[in-house]
């Protein structure tokens, strides 16, 4: 692993260094305050009532047996909601709770919540409230929507988008053609905290104090707000701890459901999903029908991509337009490619709604293109590697949609040092079973065990796209000699919090960072999504401090006779380059006070035009990844062995973390790709439960070798790149060339099942 | 409601006889997911954590069985002497969910819930093990085969209860095998063991997860003691062996479910039968 | 012996668990709760997290008599009579443990929800096995779900203090 040997050099708790989690002792104690470890005085519990039909007229409610149960308190319905019915991130269409005279329009859409004294009161009262339905047949193949011969079952229609690429010269044929038809599966988020939101209704009734564990606290405030007719002055949203989101939070939940009951019943309120409820409650990753064909010359090179992508979004649009977007953009891979024609759908279904999940709508588009550079590089006689050495993309092409690739673009130096990774040892005779597929369910021995070897290369946008301004705040203040720094940047996991105290140690010299609740008494700091928050959040902290230690210069060439001009920071002094005089920055900040509150924006973007020309993306980030499958080709059972994998990271701010974030998306394009799928029948979920839904152990995740490939990104305003998405994208089709290696087999679908390799 | 907590096997059974409908609470790792996920309400529990009686094994030499406590948790079955006496035992009780679930899931629950994914069945399936249960109208033994009736069925009587399991020790081999969709903690998609009585040249076979019930093969069992010797110095033809997980598999009725298709389970335990049946003479 | 626990609502039932060497009274209890809800609603013990009620996820991970389990598993009126040690038992008075240091130290610790869990597993096989091997450690540890470190950073670390166990032995 490749870091900067300067490390050892740097100040510990710096940018570069591996710095320690500000809520790293809480959490090892169990005292961190996860969302669904916060209680209040005089609170009730609240619990959701789902329809079980995944389309179906609702013809009646009566809530009357609830209120029959001694120790309920209030139930809601969509007659209690005060403002607005219906929200959503781009297009508010989803109802806050299905209406008489309505329908549902997926299975386990919320129609009521009930407030009461025990969890299992609520229970009892959603038990006892009586819906009379009118099922209906639901829709659930795209292709009947596209084709217009489905029924409506939304008054938006059943198209949240349509959108073509054109570009090139689309007559251009080439002498070998490959493609294929693929298909991705319902992946979920999966995170291991579920759902809780804490409301705490002010005593006047105009307002609310919510503990919530969300991705993006602003724009959950601004939903509560327009739903509950609250000025959104009055709702203070508060970060509960978050466990993991991967995407499923960004849209909301329980937020509304939670506020409505806290101000009805005029206490606190607290809703806590169990594991099926959260399967039921959160947007999944859009299950995708990809066909593609590649033409290429007789060396390798691509001259054309077709593709036709049908993203199935489910009953409410969520972000499914961003991610069909995202999608049909990343068509090509991370290569280079002058011509193309793509048509891209996302669909309304009464499936499952489906929206952000880690990766967003490029890891189904990269399981294609990737899947279909195996084929390519068969046509013409050369190896996976070689194949996308000849393809690579570099800095200043020109992609499919028109945008010149102005990022740092080091694909074939991710791929060359992917490659340099020593492969594992071979499989022994006597190699340990837990090591070999099957594991201790003893269905095997190495000697009924072939090995494969895969790859994959992926190219991921980073920042929100389309002309969309997500930008971020950060508030950096000095005040008796204590730097506090202030966001709103949801800390999901990923250690944004850590980051920020290693900025601000580093801008303005300090040891100590003390770190302001996150809240939404601050500007808005945007999603933690989209391989954003380092960039975007990490920029905002780092403008905060810059403008904090303005001042602070202009303050200590006062009073200590430096010359303004001249004042740098070194270590934990400040030093007038000319004269070399020196004061530390403890001295320096103990009489002061400073409050600067910044905004980070990046560059704007376009839309895409109808032929899908647009500079709609921010900057991107690359990464190559190698995988080592051992698989038993007569039952079907595998074992991935190794990953190697060299990323794209601009610049390494903390060497842990990053190593963190890497070896746990490849954890999840692992499940993807052998294990992990929300099974839908006629609309219905079949395996709402860890049972069934399959998450890798420790006993199913591989080795991991990588290299932090370390171009700074000029762009960025800390050199980093977004790190978070890469590393669970190209891995799915990487495992599944291992796979195909080895068995000799297409496998056009993920997640592999054991039936598709040996049957 | 009640939770009762006798302190002997005599208590036991006097309390569960006066309180027949009472549920059984060992392990609880099946019953507390009912409870957690399934809205079952409990109603009387009689715990079973303090007759430590039930958590006891002991070994009759003479008569080359072990018997084992309805109460014994699995972890217990995984290593020392139950493990070199009862290998296929430990085989399946070291494949049960997790550790966490390991340290508290028993044969009792096994049997008491009578599932046939559930991992130890095959293995007392094929030992032909015996179940020692005990009523308000005194002990009775059950054979495996008349113990397990059906899906999540057993054949016991209102306030009976599982004491222990006995199952003989045998000379030659025995081995089981799991089939899950991940490494670990999974739900068996289809199971077998295999018990190869060399002594006596006797061969059993049983699965798990293709039935409503846990299957032994009888017709592939017959036919390969018809085929060849199973003693100690006979060896093993692979076409044999081939055909024999095929006659297996023909034995097998599985269904098409979430977790898996009737076509793969019927494919799975034919190449599970054929790798055991080989293992067993290597 | 029997407990009388009320369907719901109020009763003046009292049942006991020790816990982390105190014993607490439980009261007003429903019979279904879990020890888990109990140690997270009732006793002011929200270290053991719940991620999935089931068994399969470990975050609910505590010691019963010296046994791992699960705590969701365990109906807490049953737990009666037995020696239940949770996360915030295992360090001497906020002090951390070599186990918990170390999953700061080696970058174990992402999102934190499993994190209770995994400290007390690992704490729970040390103590029966000191020097296990990576593969012991995996099949271990195999009943812990980890959603964001996939599992590399935690494997470090408990070799970690293994290392550190033995060289201070």
């Amino acid at each position: 692993m490749s870091t900067t040997s300067a490390s050892t050099a740097l100040r510990h708790g710096t940018l570069g260094t591996s710095a320690s989690r500000p809520d790293g002792v809480a959490k090892v104690q169990g005292g961190f305050a996860f969302s669904s470890d916060m209680w209040a005085d005089n609170m009730l519990w609240g619990a959701t009532l789902r329809s079980p039909h995944p389309y179906a007229r609702i013809v009646a409610i009566d809530v009357s047996g609830a209120y029959a149960i001694d120790g309920v308190v209030t139930v809601v319905t969509a007659v209690d909601v005060p403002g607005k019915l219906t929200y959503g991130l781009i297009v508010q269409d989803q109802p806050v709770f299905a209406a008489i005279g309505d329908t549902v329009r997926y299975s386990g859409e919320p129609i009521a919540a009930v407030a009461a004294d025990h969890p299992e009161t609520c229970q009892r009262a959603l038990a006892a409230i009586k819906v009379t339905y009118e099922v209906l047949t639901p829709v659930t193949d795209p292709e009947d929507c596209i084709a217009g011969v489905a029924e409506q079952i939304h008054p938006d229609g059943n198209i949240f988008r349509h959108q073509r690429i054109v570009s090139g010269d689309t007559s251009v044929v080439g002498a070998v053609q490959v493609e294929g038809e693929y298909e991705i599966g319902m992946q979920d988020q999966a995170f291991l905290g579920l759902e809780s939101a804490l409301a705490i209704p002010d005593s006047n009734g105009a307002g609310l104090e919510m503990y919530v564990a969300t991705q993006w606290l602003h724009e959950d405030r601004k939903q509560i707000a327009d739903c509950l007719n609250i000025p959104e002055e009055n709702i203070r949203l508060v970060l509960g701890g978050v466990g993991g989101a991967f995407g499923a939070r960004e849209d909301i939940s329980l937020q509304v459901h939670t506020a409505l009951l806290a101000m009805k019943a005029g206490r606190p309120v607290r809703i806590s999903y169990g594991r099926e409820e959260s399967f039921y409650g959160h947007v999944h990753r859009h299950p995708a029908k990809i066909w593609m064909k590649h033409h290429g010359d007789l060396n390798g090179k691509i001259v054309k991509i077709e593709s036709r992508m049908v993203f199935d979004g489910g009953a409410y649009c969520s972000t499914s337009p961003a991610v069909l977007i995202n999608g049909i953009t990343h068509t090509q891979g991370p290569y280079k490619c002058d011509n193309a024609i793509v048509d891209g759908w996302a669909v309304r279904t009464n499936n499952p709604p489906c929206g952000a999940m880690r990766g967003f709508g490029v890891v189904q588009a990269c399981f294609a293109h990737e899947s279909q550079m195996e084929k390519l590089a068969a046509a013409v006689g050369v190896s996976p590697v070689e194949i996308r050495l000849l393809n690579a993309m570099e800095t200043g092409d020109r992609m499919i949609t028109g945008q010149i690739m102005d990022s740092v673009a080091p694909v074939a130096q991710c791929i060359r040092e992917t490659d340099a990774i020593p492969m594992p040892a071979p499989l022994e005779n006597n190699a340990d079973l837990r090591t070999i597929p099957g594991g201790t369910g003893l269905t095997a021995q190495p000697s009924n065990i072939r090995r494969g070897v895969g790859w994959g290369v992926s190219i991921k946008n980073l920042m929100y796209s389309e002309g969309f301004d997500d930008f971020s705040t950060a508030r950096c203040r000095i005040s008796n000699g204590v730097v506090t720094i202030k966001f709103a940047t949801s800390e999901v996991g990923q250690g944004f919090t850590m980051l920020a105290q290693q900025i601000a140690r580093t801008v303005l010299g300090v040891d100590e960072v003390i770190l302001d609740t996150i809240d939404t008494q601050v500007g808005s700091a945007g999603s933690t999504s989209a391989s954003r928050q380092t960039w975007m959040s990490g920029g905002a902290v780092q403008v905060a401090c810059q403008a904090a230690l303005a001042q602070l210069f202009d303050h200590v060439a006062t009073k200590f006779e430096m010359t303004r001009s001249e004042l740098e920071i070194d270590g934990t002094d400040i030093v007038d380059r000319l004269t070399q005089r020196r004061v530390t920055v403890s001295e320096a900040i103990s009489e002061i006070e400073i409050d600067c509150t910044e905004e980070y924006h990046h560059p704007p973007t376009d839309d895409l035009d109808e032929n899908g020309q647009g500079n709609c993306h921010v900057a991107y980030a690359f990464v190559a990844h190698r995988a080592v499958v051992d698989v038993d080709p007569e039952l079907g059972l595998i074992k991935v062995v190794q990953i190697a994998t060299a990323q794209d990271v601009g610049r390494v701010l903390n060497p842990l973390a990053a190593m963190g974030q890497i070896e746990g998306g490849i954890a999840q394009g692992l499940g993807l790709a052998v294990m992990e799928e929300i099974i839908v029948k006629d609309g219905k979920v079949r395996n709402p439960s860890f049972t069934d839904y399959l998450l890798p152990t420790f006993l199913d995740s591989p080795t991991v070798e990588m290299v932090f490939i370390e171009e700074h990104e000029p762009k960025s305003p800390l050199g980093a790149k977004g790190i978070g998405e890469p590393p669970c994208i190209s891995v799915t089709p990487a495992i599944a060339n291992a796979i195909r290696q080895a068995v000799g087999r297409e496998l056009p679908r993920v997640p592999i099942r054991p039936y598709d390799i040996c049957l | 409601m009640p939770v009762l907590i006798p302190r002997s096997v005599d208590e036991l059974v006097d309390i569960f006889q006066e309180h027949p409908a009472a549920k059984l609470l060992a392990g609880g790792t099946d019953y507390m997911v009912e409870v957690n996920l399934h809205g079952r309400k409990p109603e009387t529990m009689i715990s079973l954590r303090q007759v430590k009686e039930l958590s006891e094994w002991s070994v009759r030499s003479t008569q080359r069985s072990i018997t084992i406590g309805a109460g014994l948790p699995y972890a217990d079955m995984e290593h020392g002497e139950i493990a070199r006496l009862v290998p296929a035992l430990a085989q399946a009780a070291r494949t049960v969910g997790s550790p966490q679930i390991r340290a508290a899931g028993t044969l009792g629950g096994n049997l008491g819930t009578c599932s046939p994914a559930g991992d130890s069945l095959p293995v007392l399936a094929a030992l032909n093990a015996t179940i020692h249960v005990i009523g308000p109208d005194g002990n009775r033994d059950v054979e495996f085969s008349d113990f397990m009736i059906g899906v999540k069925k057993n054949s016991l009587r209102p306030a009976e209860f599982v004491h222990s399991v006995s199952m003989p020790i045998v000379d030659g081999w025995q081995g089981y095998a799991k089939v899950g969709t991940r490494n670990a903690m999974v739900i068996s998609t289809a199971s077998a063991c295999l018990v190869r009585d060399s002594d006596e040249g006797i061969v059993s076979i049983a699965l798990g997860s293709v039935g409503p019930t846990v299957i032994r093969c009888h017709g592939a069992e017959t036919w390969l003691m018809k085929t060849m010797s199973l003693r100690a110095e006979s060896t093993l033809d692979p076409v044999v062996a081939q055909e024999f997980g095929q006659r297996v598999a023909q034995e097998s009725r599985p269904i098409d479910d979430h977790r898996s298709t009737a076509e793969y389970r019927r494919h799975a335990v034919g190449v599970l039968a054929q790798r055991l049946l080989l293992r067993s003479f290597s | 012996m029997s407990i009388n626990i009320p369907v719901s609502g109020q009763s003046n039932e009292i049942y006991s668990l020790s816990v982390n060497g105190q014993v607490h009274q439980v009261k007003d209890a429903w019979i279904g709760e879990s020890l888990l809800y109990v140690l997270r609603e009732r006793l002011g013990l929200p270290g053991s997290k719940g991620a999935c009620e089931q068994g399969e996820c470990g975050s609910c991970t505590v010691i019963v008599d010296s046994k791992a389990v699960c705590s969701c598993l365990v109906m807490a009126a049953d737990a009666v009579n037995t020696e239940i040690l949770t996360v915030e038992g295992l360090g001497p008075n906020g002090a951390l443990t070599d186990v918990q240091s170390a999953f700061l130290s080696e970058g174990g610790v992402q999102c934190g929800f499993c994190t209770p869990g995994f400290i007390v597993a690992v704490h729970h096989l040390l103590e029966s096995n000191p020097s296990p091997t990576d593969d012991e450690i995996r099949e271990a540890l195999s009943g812990n779900i980890c959603r964001c470190t996939g599992y590399g950073r935690i494997l470090e670390a408990v070799r970690t203090v293994a290392d550190q166990r033995r060289t201070n032995s």
